[in-house]
């Protein structure tokens, strides 16, 4: 098991104070901090080896390929992908959910279809469908949630129908922190023939994940939640469903051929393969790079052990607030063996962006507002909500502090 | 002549139901912006020199040191703009 404390001289970020304060970083569920492995390897690239890719028979871009598809295939092989071809380079995850909404929901629903998508996702698995639906005209239902932040199975496998083409389910709620079985929405939904879309985007970087064992069609994530550099992320998706797919921008990379036909005054164009397909225009090589060099950081600590300190954290956390202010509320289950290191939170008579500029003042970061999912901040009954968030470099002595300045708020 | 964008670097509604404004002062206009606003609104809590919750024209609202102010229940960014003028000039 590593050591939290130990590890935290490899991130830059943690040697500047804020406000005057050493920096507690708890918004993990929005963004992660940066370790030097990280850094380096996006300014390795940019001095060494930076060239385009795929597109020049030089020494530099056969460099740069190389880099660029050996992350891929360290991707691939992070998330037990069956190839690397399974691996699509995108912004994010909310890209990688419009990319499957526009490139087959787009050609695929139509009136009487249905999209089945539980009221906790976060609102990048709900927008989508939801403009692609004003265009299609199938329907959307939505799977209900418990008052305590957990999924209603029953609720939601008993909405499935033949109509069902598409289940949409977040692996760990980016509110609450609430983990899914998706595995077990995944079977249910394949037994319905219909496809099943996993938002992993706060599940990947905290816990192990085997896309063959969840038997997800879909799974979408963000690089810069697990260490790695914004503007790069994953859509995971089955091979044979990524070839039957149109392509999603046009451009360059995505094309086999363009070939123009003076006798029909027109083009005829080949789509590549994918994932090139969806891949238009010139990649974030230097991102893809950054993202790898984060796996490799995350697999040297080890994922089950990286699940097991957040665990840990989240524990200690939960148990201390329970007994610590009377006028904080927790949100959502606070059953630990239920959720990952996300802990929602309110302190009475305060907004929760007075909670979160109370606590930066002193040096503490936490979210505050819907973190995007507003759905189930009416489920809550809450019109906003505080988030701290953990990762890797969080320790017990951060929460001891932070829970000493929550403290100090029930004066108001 | 001083004027309210000499002070206010931002102003966005804050994410949530509450649907409050979010005042955020210039970093370094910061000071003078509290000083004047605490002077000419009425101190109705605060807690740690951190966040002082003030009454202004039958209007509650939040000043943080931070260089933030909350204010809810503004009905457009005309009046937003008449209450900043009235507080800071």
């Amino acid at each position: 098991m590593f050591i939290a404390q130990a590890i935290r001289d490899d991130f830059p970020i943690f040697k500047r104070k804020v406000n005057g304060y050493p920096l507690i970083y708890f918004d993990n569920a929005a963004t992660t901090q940066k370790p030097r492995q990280v850094i380096d390897a996006e300014q390795d690239f940019y001095e060494n080896h930076n060239a385009n890719v795929h597109r020049a028979v030089h020494t530099l871009s056969q460099e740069a390929t190389e880099l660029h598809e050996g992350a891929r295939e360290t991707i691939g092989k992070f998330i037990g992908a069956k190839e690397p071809a399974e691996v699509v380079f995108v912004r994010g995850t909310t890209e990688a959910i419009n990319l499957v909404a526009y490139s087959w929901g787009l050609r695929n629903l139509k009136a009487g279809d249905e999209v089945l998508i539980s009221l906790m996702e976060h609102h990048s698995n709900i927008v989508p469908w939801e403009i692609i639906s004003r265009l299609t005209g199938f329907t959307i239902k939505y799977a209900n949630v418990n008052s305590d932040g957990t999924l209603d199975y029953k609720d939601f496998e008993g909405k499935f129908t033949k109509n069902t083409k598409l289940a949409c389910l977040s692996q760990v709620s980016n509110v609450s922190g609430v983990i899914n079985d998706v595995k077990r929405v995944a079977k249910v939904a394949h037994e319905h023939g219909a496809l099943m879309l996993v938002d992993g985007a706060q599940s990947v970087p905290h816990m192990s994940i085997d896309v063959r064992d969840l038997d997800a069609d879909f799974l979408a994530f963000s690089g810069h939640k697990m260490l790695g550099p914004t503007g790069i992320g994953v859509l995971y998706g089955k091979k044979a469903l990524l070839e039957k797919m149109a392509p999603f921008e046009g451009g360059g990379e995505m094309i086999k051929e363009v070939s123009y036909s003076p006798q029909s005054e027109g083009c005829g164009i080949s789509w590549n393969a994918p994932p090139w397909k969806f891949e238009a225009g010139t990649p974030n090589i230097a991102g893809g790079v950054g993202l790898a060099a984060a796996i490799k950081y995350l697999q040297r600590l080890g994922m089950a052990d990286v699940f097991q300190h957040e665990k840990e954290l989240t524990e200690y956390a939960v148990k201390k607030l329970q007994n610590c202010c009377t006028k904080l509320a927790l949100y959502g289950t606070t059953n630990p063996a239920l959720k990952c290191g996300i802990i929602p939170f309110g302190v009475e008579g305060l907004s929760s962006h007075d909670v979160a500029l109370f606590l930066d003042n002193y040096g503490i970061m936490v979210r505050s507002g819907f973190h995007c999912a507003q759905p189930l901040h009416q489920i809550f009954k809450l019109q906003s909500s505080a988030r701290a968030s953990f990762y890797i470099y969080n320790t017990k002595e951060e929460i001891d502090r932070f829970i000493e300045v929550l403290k100090e708020m029930e004066q108001f | 002549m001083s004027t309210v964008q000499d002070y206010v670097a931002r102003i966005e509604g804050t994410c949530g139901a509450e649907n409050d404004i979010i005042v955020t002062f210039k970093y370094e206009k910061k000071q003078e912006a509290l000083d004047h606003i605490l002077k000419k609104a009425a101190l109705k809590n605060n807690l740690s020199g951190i966040i002082f919750e003030l009454a202004f024209e039958g209007m509650s609202f939040r000043v943080y040191s931070s260089g933030k102010a909350i204010f809810r229940g503004i009905k457009n960014r005309a009046e937003l703009d008449r209450i900043l003028a009235a507080l800071l000039l």
